[in-house]
């Protein structure tokens, strides 16, 4: 059973209509088209919706059975397609469209400068790491035959010998796996600050040295293994907090960089032209079809129609507008193509409006210091001035030779350095961030995992966080009332019109329908709309509403409500047994607020807050010393995502919202938040357990250092031991997670 | 004893090879996508 025999019965008729109609928008590519010295072209692209090998190989297979297509290749980790093929540029919209059609949503990558060097980075830290365990390997077997002679079996000529192989293995292995740690020392010490590499590269060079000289004089014991074995499991710790952060920052790439939705703008000749929507103009006419996101701010000069607003204002009914209405970047027509007239760009719009918000709460947030680097600061200076301490007291006051004494101070050195420190963190952070991920959770900032672990406070938003992001059915109909409304619904795209679909089920789609913009849907003389488009008396309740005509004139009423999300009841009993004060921030009106508030039993909410307000709200709380977790979607929570201590938002949150918060969460449950701070609980945990483990482990050897008993085999057995212990600890992270 | 001289050489000389091989494989950019990569040994082609 081969995979082509599968995907021949999967019709790639260009006929057929895309499974997502609302990916549809053709951009322009042209932009982003590369041409190779051999006169093909390249163009790397963002793919969204590539699940497994399948999708993979069928991208590839599609792609290479096009003519002119030299190579095309999709990455699986990162999620772009690299596709390289001759003849014209314009062959790109061909290409693109035959993926397009197979469902997948492609938008141009825009690789940044700094991205390319993150690779780079990571290429020389692999290098590295591959040089270091290369001379660690074979300076250990040497080692090992220089060990087993120490008692005599081995003539000093024959440990000699060793000792230059072993010199002759490790000192380029040093010079070239250290330069990371080298350079980061260097670069710290020039300006006058000291972290954890100036230790470890005084450490290693000093050792290497010295071992040197002992070589050279025939002398017993040399620190070779020692120092690459050192540089080895400090590397590992390195590569694994590259990738760590390197995760983070490509998925928010990604996240910025399929959003890159493009603004159709209507030329006074009629006809359009897609822009950037940085590059429009104010004055400029713009054409929103229905169910496209606006890009800008404007007023409505033509159209009428219904925008979803929620994720702008938080409110949760669509708004009707008209001619003369202002709309905001980030809403949603829901009916009839609109023309817009962009109104001043630049620094007015809401959203650099939101964007100088954020501005404001990221600096007075401050950068957090995480808890390695604390650890180090301290741990530095001691270990250096108890090694100088050692030196001075083996030359001085025993009168030791200058040699014997450095030797000693060096061991102390070598003993001390924080290998299992610079493990402890990093192991833990990869571990939670996989934990993470298998449970929908994307981190997107590496100290995310340790601000998350000291949160007391979490201030949820309602619309869309608490409640689901649509609204539901509410009341008993009769099926047949149901699957009627439906068969005109399921060709609308009204919030109201997929409510309605969702409750009723699978049906077919009426093919008569006509929509008008802001009443309602008709289909001979069924209706399907408003009150007054039905013919209906007003009720008196506070819910959104359908009405249904059938052809006798009976009429049907379905009211519509928000509903929470599934587990937000559980969710909030599980915060409050962790002792986390849980607070609501609403922009809605005051009604719907309590009765959410009610329903979960929260004390503390606040309803009609502008964004503003919200960050006032938060900032007040940290102030009173609290630890502030925010969780919201909307842009008007943008600024308070920024301005919390750490923040989550869900994956149907708008753009700029997923941009700031800290971790993006997906599916329809809230648990994840309880999830996760449990999550980042016992990572602080083991993180301190880890750090303490590796302070203990120093303070039972470094005295057997000092007195000078160390021995190199000593040195390296207690190296590697204790660096596993902290790797067997953070491991335990996997276990026991609900 | 000269054997031991030619035997230490002859090992890491083996030794550097691998090293060289991994070298090559980083720079033709194989660790590029772990992830596809265990998924292409399926494809049938």
């Amino acid at each position: 059973m081969g995979l082509g025999q599968y995907y021949q019965s999967r019709a790639l008729d260009p006929a057929l209509r895309p499974p997502r109609p609302d990916a549809d928008a053709a951009a322009d590519f042209s932009r982003f088209i590369r041409t190779l010295p051999d006169s093909n072209h390249e163009l790397t692209l963002s793919i969204d919706g590539v699940q497994c090998g399948a999708c993979v190989w069928l991208i590839e297979q599609v792609l290479s059975r096009e003519p002119g297509v030299v190579a095309a290749r999709v990455n699986l980790t990162s999620l772009r397609l690299r596709l390289v093929w001759g003849g014209a540029t314009a062959d790109a919209e061909t290409l693109i469209g035959k993926i397009t059609a197979l469902g997948y949503h492609l938008v141009p990558f825009r690789a940044g400068e700094v991205g390319q060097g993150d690779d780079k980075r990571a290429r020389q830290l692999v290098r590295a790491l591959a040089v270091a365990g290369f001379a660690a390997g074979n300076v250990m077997f040497l080692s090992i035959a220089i060990w087993a002679g120490l008692d005599g079996g081995m003539g000093p000529a024959t440990r000699g010998l060793l000792h230059w192989f072993s010199a002759m293995l490790a000192l380029p292995a040093v010079a070239y796996a250290g330069r990371p740690f080298f350079s980061s020392a260097l670069s710290a010490l020039r300006h006058r600050r000291t972290n954890m590499d100036v230790p470890i590269s005084i450490g290693v060079l000093l050792v290497s040295t010295l071992s040197l000289i002992e070589t050279i004089n025939g002398g017993n014991h040399t620190y070779f293994d020692g120092a690459v074995t050192l540089l080895l499991f400090l590397l590992i710790g390195r590569l694994l907090d590259h990738r760590a952060r390197g995760q983070a920052r490509a998925t928010a790439e990604r996240l910025l960089s399929l959003r890159v939705a493009e603004v159709a703008v209507l030329r006074p000749d009629g006809t359009l032209e897609r822009h950037a929507p940085e590059s429009v103009l104010p004055g400029m006419e713009i054409l929103v079809s229905m169910g496209e996101r606006i890009g800008v701010d404007g007023v409505i000069i033509k159209g009428e129609s219904s925008l979803d607003t929620a994720l702008v204002t938080g409110e949760s009914l669509p708004e009707a507008v008209a001619p003369g209405a202002s709309v905001f970047a980030g809403m949603v027509n829901l009916g009839a193509p609109l023309v817009l007239r962009a109104t001043a760009t630049g620094a007015n719009t809401l959203l650099a409006e939101m964007a100088r918000l954020i501005d404001i709460a990221e600096t007075r947030r401050g950068r957090f210091v995480v808890l390695a680097d604390r650890v180090a600061k301290l741990y530095a200076p001691v270990v250096h001035i108890g090694a100088l301490a050692t030196f001075l007291g083996w030359y001085f006051g025993v009168g030791a030779s200058a040699n014997a004494a450095l030797l000693i101070a060096a061991s102390v050195l070598i003993i001390t350095c924080p290998c299992a420190l610079a493990l402890a963190v990093p192991v833990a952070q990869v571990i939670a961030s996989g934990e993470l991920l298998k449970r929908g959770m994307l981190l997107k900032s590496a100290t995310a995992l340790e601000r998350l672990a000291g949160v007391d406070v979490v201030v949820f938003d309602k619309t869309g966080t608490l409640s689901n992001p649509d609204l539901a059915l509410i009341g008993d109909y009769a099926p047949d009332d149901l699957r009627l409304a439906a068969s005109l619904a399921a060709t609308s795209r009204h919030p109201l019109s997929r409510a309605l679909c969702v409750a009723a089920g699978p049906v077919m789609a009426r093919d008569d329908v006509v929509e008008y913009a802001g009443l309602g849907l008709q289909a001979g003389e069924i209706r399907l709309g408003s009150e007054a488009f039905c013919g209906a008396v007003a009720f008196g309740d506070n819910h959104a509403a359908l009405y249904l005509r059938r052809e006798n004139g009976a009429l049907v009423r379905f009211s519509f409500a928000e509903t929470l999300r599934l587990d937000a009841a559980e969710t909030m009993v599980r915060l409050r047994e962790m002792g986390i004060h849980l607070i609501i921030a609403s922009g809605d009106r005051e009604a719907p607020v309590r009765r959410v508030a009610d329903a979960l039993g929260i004390k503390d909410w606040f309803a009609g807050q502008r964004p503003s307000d919200k960050m006032a709200l938060v900032e007040r709380l940290r102030a009173e010393g609290r630890h502030v977790l925010m969780v919201g979607d909307g842009l008007n929570d943008s600024p308070c995502l920024a301005a919390a201590d750490v923040s989550m938002s869900p994956a149907s949150a708008a753009d700029i919202s997923q941009t700031v918060a800290d971790l993006v969460f997906q599916g329809k449950g809230l648990g994840h938040v309880a999830t996760a701070l449990t999550l980042a609980r016992r990572t602080g945990r083991v993180m301190r357990e880890n750090i303490a483990l590796a302070l203990i482990y120093n303070l039972l050897v470094v005295p057997v250092a000092i007195a000078g008993y160390v021995t190199p085999w000593l040195a390296a057995a207690a190296m590697s031991s204790s660096s596993l212990l902290v790797m067997g600890n953070a491991l335990r992270l996997k276990r026991g997670i609900k | 004893m000269v054997v031991i001289l030619w035997l230490l050489g002859a090992s890491l000389l083996v030794a550097l090879c691998g090293l060289a091989v991994f070298f090559w494989s980083v720079r033709s950019g194989q660790y590029e996508d772990l992830k596809g990569a265990s998924e292409r040994i399926l494809f049938d082609d």
